[in-house]
C-alpha cells in the first residue's frame, strides 16, 4: 500500500510544478506591481524605477519565476498591494473561518446523504426512493446560488431564523457566547452547501446497495437464515460504503474551494470572500496566493481520495 | 448468378428498416414520458418568451438609463415587473437576459461538444500512449480550481466580451465531455463492427466518423441537453457575482445579483425574484428532459 501512496505522491509533483507555472503566468497577466499601491503624485519616477530595478521586476521572466518559487518555499507569499500587510497573515485569518465552515458542511453533508442513500437503496422504487430522487434532481439541477438567495430571503429576512451576514455577532461575549454565535452564523451556509453537495454521495450509496442486494453472498446469508436487518446492516451496507469513502477527498476540496459563492452571499469572512474582495480591489498578490492555495488544496484532496480508496479497496492496489 | 446476387442485395436494402436516428428516438421517448413532455413544453414556452420577446426589443432601448423611472414596484406605471435602479423595465430585461443566458449556454455547449467529441474519439479509439497523454491533460484541467481562474481571466483579458466568456467557460468544461465520450468509445473499439471494418481496410478516420460516431448519437443528444443546463448555471453564477457577461449585456445572473444587496432582498423582490424563478424553471425543465433521455438510453443499452 505504501508503494501505491508513494507513486501517487510522485505523480502529484509535476502537477504542482505546472500549477505553479500557470499561477505565475496568471499573476504576470494581471496589471500592476507591488509598488502600484504606494504611488502618489509626489513619487519621483526615477526613484520608482530604481525601486522596481531593486525588486527585480526588470529581470528576465524565468529568473522572476525562480525567485517567486524560492519565496514560496520560505513561506513568503508577498505583501498585499492594498492592505500593506503580508498576504500570509491576511489569508491565515480567513482560512480559519473557511476551515470551520467546511468542517460543519462536511458533517452535515454526510449526516443527510448517508441516511438518504440508505433509504433510497433499501426501498428501491418505492415512494421513499422517489422522494430522494426528486430531492437529488432538484439540488443537482438548480445552480446553488439560487438556493442561497431563496434561503437568505426566506429564513434570513422573512422568518428571521438565521443571521444573514458575518461570522460572529458584534455583541457576543465570553468564550461560549462567541463560539455559539459563530456556530449560529455558520449554520445556514453550512446546511445549504451540504444540501447541494449530497447528490453524488446519495447516488453512489443507492447504486451500491441496489447492486449488492442481488449478489451471491447476500443470497447465501439469506438462505443461512440471517435476519433481514443483519443482512442489510452487516453485509450490504458495509460493502456499499466503499465508494463513499473514496469520495471523501473530493467532497472536502469541493467544500473548501467551492465555498466562494456561499461566502459571498452570506458575507462570511472566509477565503472565498477574501478572493472576491481582492479581485474587486485589484489586490493581485493576494489573488495569486489564493489561487495557488486553492489549486494545492484540490490536488491534496484528490491525493486523499486515492489514498483512502487504496486503503479501503485492496483491488485498486493490484494494478 | 450475378443477377441473383444483385437482387438479394436489393432485397436486403428494402427489407432492413432504416435505423432510427438518435433524434427520432429522443422525440419518441419524450412523447411517452408525461413529465418530460410537460418539461419540453415549458422549455418551448420559455424559448418563445425569451427569444420571441427579444425580437421586438432593441438592446439600446432596453438598457437605456432613465433615473426618473427608477424602482417602480410590481405593475406600477405599466411595468408589470417594475423597474430597476436605472429605470429599466424588468420584464424586458428578463426576456433579453434569459435569451443571453441561454445563448451563452448553447454556444459553450457547441464548443465543448465538438472539442470533447474529437478528443474523446481520438483518445478512446487509439488508446495506448495517446490516450494516456490526453487523459493526463484532462485530469490536470479537472483538478484546477476553476472558479477562481475563470474569475481572474474575466478580469484580466483585454477587450473582454461575451465571446471571451464563451471561451473561458469552455476551457474548463470540455474535459468532462471528453472523458464521457472516451469511456464509451473505449468500450466500442473491440466490438465486432469496428474490428470487421478494420480488417476490410477502412481508414481510422472512416471508422471513427462513419461507424463509431453514428452509434453514439443518442449519447451526444443526452450530453448536449445536460451540458446546456450546466453551462447556463456556470454563466449565471459568474454574472451573479459580477464576473460574467459585461454589465451592459443583460443576463439572468445579473438580475438575480440584485439580491446581493440586502435592501433589494427585502424591499424590492421584483428585481430578482422573476429572474430567479425563470432560472429555476429553465434548469429544472432542461435537466428533466436530459435525465428522461438518459434513463431511456440506459434501458436500451441494457437490452442490447
Amino acid at each position: 500500500m505504501w508503494k501505491t501512496i508513494l507513486r501517487r505522491f510522485l505523480v502529484m509533483i509535476p502537477q504542482i510544478i505546472i500549477l505553479s507555472f500557470l499561477v505565475f503566468v496568471l499573476a504576470k497577466m494581471m496589471p500592476g506591481d507591488p509598488f502600484s499601491g504606494q504611488i502618489n503624485p509626489n513619487t519621483d519616477p526615477k526613484q520608482l524605477a530604481a525601486l522596481k530595478q531593486a525588486a527585480g521586476l526588470n529581470d528576465p521572466i524565468p529568473v522572476q519565476y525562480g525567485r517567486w518559487v524560492g519565496n514560496l518555499f520560505r513561506g513568503d507569499l508577498g505583501t498585499s498591494y492594498i492592505q500593506h500587510v503580508p498576504v500570509v497573515s491576511l489569508i491565515a485569518d480567513r482560512a480559519v473561518n473557511t476551515f470551520w465552515l467546511s468542517l460543519l458542511s462536511t458533517i452535515i453533508t454526510y449526516a443527510i446523504s448517508i441516511p438518504m442513500g440508505i433509504t433510497a437503496g433499501r426501498h428501491q422504487d418505492e415512494w421513499q426512493d422517489q422522494a430522494v430522487e426528486i430531492f437529488n434532481y432538484v439540488t443537482y439541477a438548480v445552480p446553488p446560488f439560487v438556493f442561497y438567495i431563496l434561503a437568505i430571503w426566506l429564513f434570513g429576512f422573512t422568518l428571521g431564523w438565521f443571521p444573514i451576514s458575518g461570522s460572529v455577532a458584534a455583541n457576543a461575549s465570553g468564550f461560549w457566547g462567541t463560539i455559539g454565535s459563530q456556530f449560529y452564523h455558520m449554520l445556514l451556509p453550512a446546511i445549504l452547501t451540504a444540501v447541494v453537495t449530497t447528490t453524488s454521495i446519495v447516488q453512489y450509496l443507492r447504486t451500491g446497495i441496489v447492486d449488492n442486494k442481488v449478489e451471491d453472498y447476500v443470497r447465501t446469508a439469506h438462505s443461512k437464515g440471517v435476519p433481514e436487518n443483519v443482512v442489510f446492516n452487516k453485509h450490504i451496507l458495509r460493502n456499499s460504503l466503499l465508494p463513499i469513502a473514496s469520495n471523501f477527498g473530493t467532497v472536502i476540496t469541493g467544500l473548501l474551494s467551492g465555498s466562494m459563492i456561499v461566502e459571498s452571499v452570506f458575507s462570511y469572512p472566509g477565503m472565498g470572500k477574501l478572493f472576491l474582495d481582492s479581485i474587486s480591489q485589484r489586490d493581485y498578490t493576494t489573488l495569486t496566493a489564493l489561487i495557488l492555495i486553492f489549486g494545492i488544496l484540490t490536488l491534496l484532496g484528490n491525493l486523499l481520495s486515492d489514498i483512502i480508496m487504496s486503503i479501503v479497496d485492496p483491488r485498486i492496489r493490484v494494478k | 448468378m450475378a443477377k441473383n446476387k444483385e437482387k438479394t442485395q436489393e432485397d436486403q436494402k428494402v427489407s432492413r428498416p432504416a435505423p432510427a436516428s438518435g433524434f427520432k428516438i429522443a422525440m419518441h421517448e419524450i412523447r411517452h414520458d408525461k413529465v418530460a413532455f410537460t418539461a419540453a413544453i415549458i422549455i418551448i414556452l420559455i424559448l418563445l418568451f425569451t427569444f420571441g420577446g427579444s425580437m421586438f426589443l432593441h438592446k439600446s432601448q432596453v438598457t437605456e438609463i432613465n433615473i426618473v423611472d427608477a424602482y417602480y414596484g410590481w405593475g406600477q406605471n405599466g411595468h408589470i415587473f417594475g423597474t430597476d435602479d436605472g429605470g429599466r423595465d424588468i420584464l424586458k430585461l428578463l426576456m433579453m437576459g434569459g435569451r443571453n443566458s441561454i445563448m451563452i449556454g448553447v454556444a459553450v455547449t457547441a464548443v465543448v461538444e465538438i472539442v470533447g467529441l474529437l478528443v474523446g474519439l481520438v483518445s478512446g479509439y487509439y488508446g495506448g500512449y495517446i490516450d494516456s497523454i490526453i487523459m493526463r491533460i484532462v485530469d490536470f484541467i479537472q483538478v484546477l480550481p476553476k472558479w477562481p481562474i475563470m474569475i481572474v481571466l474575466v478580469t484580466v483579458i483585454p477587450n473582454y466580451n461575451a465571446v471571451s466568456l464563451v471561451w473561458i467557460i469552455s476551457m474548463f468544461a470540455w474535459p468532462a465531455t471528453a472523458r464521457y465520450f472516451r469511456a464509451f468509445i473505449l468500450s466500442q473499439r473491440e466490438r465486432d463492427y469496428v474490428l470487421a471494418s478494420k480488417t476490410s481496410g477502412s481508414s481510422d478516420l472512416k471508422i471513427m466518423f462513419r461507424e463509431v460516431l453514428p452509434n453514439i448519437t443518442s449519447m451526444i443528444i443526452i450530453d448536449v441537453v445536460l451540458t446546456i443546463a450546466g453551462n447556463i448555471g456556470v454563466e449565471t453564477t459568474l454574472s451573479f457575482i459580477g464576473y460574467g457577461l459585461p454589465t451592459t449585456t443583460p443576463s439572468l445572473g445579473t438580475l438575480i445579483g440584485f439580491a446581493n444587496d440586502p435592501v433589494n432582498v427585502v424591499n424590492r423582490p421584483w428585481l430578482w425574484l422573476p429572474a430567479t424563478i425563470l432560472l429555476l424553471m429553465i434548469s429544472l425543465s432542461i435537466n428533466y428532459v436530459g435525465r428522461a433521455l438518459q434513463r431511456a438510453g440506459d434501458a436500451r443499452q441494457r437490452e442490447n
